[in-house]
């Protein structure tokens, strides 16, 4: 019972994480359809830009943690944001009108880029970072097993449920989450009611982008190393993750990354590590199969 | 007569204001991933500013954009002549003019290849870097295959492919394992590892069938990591990331290439043994496989199966309502497809002699998919070209040394190939959206035969 309950703790602390890059995933494919392909890699410039500027802050002596974090966090998604707004604006807007899967190869393209580039600025090694964020509490003991929630656990869900509510604000509440929305429907329409698309989709990146930042640095800070192959493996989960709750469904992302969290842990924790990832993507194809567009995704409806 | 001039000084003020913006991109870009260099030292991480790198780019940035400004996008300079020259460059003419006399073209060319080369090399002493040569030219006939067959399943059934290199792996552990265990040849073993693959193809095509688009993508996409996972981590059997080696060599009619033994090529024939005639041998293996890969694509087009193939591509239920079987057009071209990334596979073991998991990762995936993609979607040569160009092309990156002399003994051009490898894919892309070969033959004409723009076309709806 205490381990259950601690690989629970342990798996939504990681599915926070993938939900959070599962929104980039998931917005930008509700509103231009098409697979981000360089939106894991994104997470991992982000992870190196907060890597950065916490050695930055280190040297500069900044010691305490919070306005570190606070700095980190707000400086990290500014910058990544140039990057996927960037990434947009060279790689897909000029096939907006092609085909659908030119802009799919040129977002692989990206995502080999990105990571060569990280590769050869900053080399290939493994990249650690001292705890910043340290301590936590033991909630449960039960046998001599103790059942604990370190901060950084803490963290992550705090930082994750507060930005879904202000995203899920941003895109209910506000004339851009209405433009946004607009352009999911029918861009042609929308742009003739005075929509500016190109803007829109282009905000759409940089939020993403945001959302990818701070996963970047909560993973950064619940691993304590990155290097630059992580946005891969991370961007598969997170994609996986979006399409198990139905993608273009912001709730759904959330969902399906607490679900591939939580698979994995608890595939780990009770079968064997190694195959935790066929675990995930096993799930995956058995719930589609049921589901054939997510848990949470509306069914196509196509007009003949 | 003051206008012309205003509007001179008015756009070289926007060129820099917008050259200037570039620049503070580039700087917010690169300021901490490329100013600043992790460093590993003794209390662990620190770091190293390089303003000067930081200041090329973003100087190399605001130069460019401007230039680009001032020159290209106004139009006043040369460029809109080479613009269009640009877009009109032979390719397109060859495909409208000689699909059938470019595609024997290139089939006799391939076929001479070797032995011209071979013939001229001993005749005249040249000592060019022969089995280098060969080793590369079968690399890309390997990916010239494998585009062929995924482009079956993506090119003309219009299904969105993200996991093709695990029926390359299957294929080449078919082979691995039997030869490894049972002693099986290569010949023996290629049908066999063709239909295991084909098998695995109909096995992923089940749970698929009712999924489209991106949700197709992103399951093939685990399918293949499935596959990588397990031959990693399945020790037993696979032998883990170990890999499996010293896998045999295929026979020509049972004669071994080897320099000494019985049955052996050379001796056979009364020739001095040469290791070059095995790797000439593997070159017109694979050259025959890839034939036969695109024969068969080309007469199944004309089949009904291929023309429902076609027919889903372009409307699914419009295909359903006219009566067209959708569940076995999907597992034929999941099985059709797979089948030839299978055969592929058991040449790749054939001819490394060594396999692991390492080989199979999903970049393989992703590099055939933009081979297909980059060469035109449905176009034969257009695969070959773009396998050329990509595979060749980051071959020929290797041997850039004479940058060192440009850039410093520091530099080690290997570490950018795959940097450029994923800028030539973008740009190519953006260059030829519709690839390099952008109009089809069409499979039934009405009286007459005509070129096809690609633009005209839907194809891929994945």
């Amino acid at each position: 019972m205490a381990y259950f309950l601690q690989q629970l703790v342990n798996g939504i602390a990681l599915g926070s994480i993938y939900g959070l890059i599962a929104i980039g995933y998931t917005m930008v494919y509700g509103i231009i359809g098409m697979i981000n392909f360089a939106h894991g890699d994104i997470f991992m410039v982000g992870a190196f830009i907060a890597l950065i500027l916490f050695l930055a802050l280190l040297s500069f002596g900044l010691t305490f943690v919070p306005v570190a974090l606070l700095l980190v966090l707000i400086a990290a998604m500014l910058l990544t944001a140039v990057w996927g707004w960037t990434v947009e604006r060279i790689a897909y807007r000029p096939l907006r009108e092609s085909f659908r899967l030119a802009p799919l190869i040129t977002a692989i393209g990206m995502s080999i880029v990105l990571q060569n580039f990280i590769q050869v600025a900053q080399g290939a090694r493994v990249k650690p970072l001292q705890p910043v964020v340290t301590g936590g509490y033991q909630i449960f003991s039960q046998n001599g097993f103790e059942v604990s929630v370190s901060n950084i656990q803490i963290l992550i869900v705090v930082t994750t449920v507060a930005l879904m509510g202000v995203f899920w604000m941003l895109i209910t509440r506000t004339a851009l989450g209405r433009a946004q929305r607009a352009c999911e429907q029918d861009r042609l329409m929308a742009a003739l009611s005075g929509v500016n698309v190109d803007r829109t989709i282009s905000l759409t990146f940089v939020m993403g982008a945001a959302l990818a930042a701070v996963a970047g640095l909560l993973y950064l800070l619940y691993y304590g190393v990155i290097d630059f192959f992580i946005g891969f493996v991370a961007g598969i989960k997170a994609f996986t993750a979006a399409v198990f709750g139905g993608i273009g469904s912001l709730p759904g992302a959330m969902l399906g990354g607490l679900v591939i969290g939580l698979i994995e842990t608890f595939w780990s924790a009770y079968f064997s590590i190694e195959y935790k990832d066929v675990a995930a993507f096993a799930m995956l194809a058995v719930v589609l199969i049921f589901f054939p567009s997510g848990l949470l995704g509306r069914p196509e409806v196509e007009k003949v | 007569m003051a206008g012309p001039v205003q509007k001179e000084s008015h756009r070289l003020k926007s060129a820099l204001i917008d050259a200037t913006l570039a620049a503070f991109v580039a700087f917010a870009l690169f300021s901490l991933t490329l100013g600043v260099k992790t460093v590993d030292s003794v209390g662990g991480l620190t770091l190293k500013a390089r303003p000067m790198l930081l200041a090329t780019v973003v100087g190399i940035v605001f130069v460019g954009r401007l230039l680009l400004n001032l020159f290209w996008w106004n139009g006043t300079w040369k460029a809109p002549r080479f613009k269009r020259w640009l877009p009109a460059w032979p390719i397109p003419n060859v495909a409208a003019y000689g699909t059938q006399y470019g595609g024997i073209g290139l089939v006799i060319a391939a076929a001479l290849f070797p032995i011209i080369t071979y013939a001229l090399d001993a005749a005249l002493n040249l000592d060019l870097p022969l089995r280098y040569l060969f080793d590369l030219s079968i690399l890309v006939l390997t990916y010239v295959m494998l585009g062929f067959g995924l482009n079956i399943v993506v090119g003309l059934a219009g299904l969105l492919d993200l996991g093709y290199v695990a029926f390359y792996a299957v294929g080449a552990y078919t082979f691995a394992l039997l030869a490894a265990h049972f002693g099986l040849g290569f010949w023996m073993c290629l049908p066999l590892a063709g239909l295991l693959a084909a098998l695995w193809g109909i096995m992923l095509g089940f749970p698929v069938l009712r999924l489209r688009g991106d949700y197709l993508a992103i399951v093939t996409l685990a399918f293949g990591e499935i596959i990588r996972i397990v031959l990693l981590n399945w020790t037993e059997v696979t032998n883990g990331p170990n890999g499996i080696s010293d896998i045999p060599k295929p026979t020509f009619f049972g004669l071994a290439f080897r320099p000494t033994g019985e049955h052996t090529f050379a001796g056979f024939f009364g020739i001095s043994y040469d290791p070059l005639h095995g790797i000439i041998f593997l070159y017109y293996v694979i050259l025959a496989l890839a034939l036969v890969t695109s024969l068969v694509t080309v007469r199944l087009r004309r089949l009904p199966i291929g023309r429902a193939w076609e027919a889903m591509r372009e409307d699914e239920i419009a295909c359903r309502s006219l009566g067209i079987n959708t569940t076995i057009a999907k597992l034929t071209a999941f099985a059709t497809g797979a089948l030839f990334g299978g055969l592929a596979g058991s040449f790749f073991a054939t001819r490394q002699g060594f396999i692991s998991p390492e080989s199979f990762t999903f970049i393989e995936s992703a590099i055939i998919l933009a081979i297909v993609v980059l060469g035109g979607m449905g176009s034969q040569i257009g695969v070959v070209l773009a396998a050329i160009v990509m595979i060749g092309g980051f071959e020929l990156l290797r041997n850039m040394e004479f940058l060192r002399v440009v850039f410093g003994p520091d530099f080690d051009p290997s570490q950018y190939r795959m940097l450029l490898f994923g800028l030539a894919m973008v740009g190519i892309m953006l260059w030829r959206p519709r690839g390099i070969i952008s109009s089809r033959e069409p499979s039934i004409v009405l009286n007459e035969r005509r070129a096809v723009s690609g633009d005209l076309v839907k194809e891929g709806h994945a």
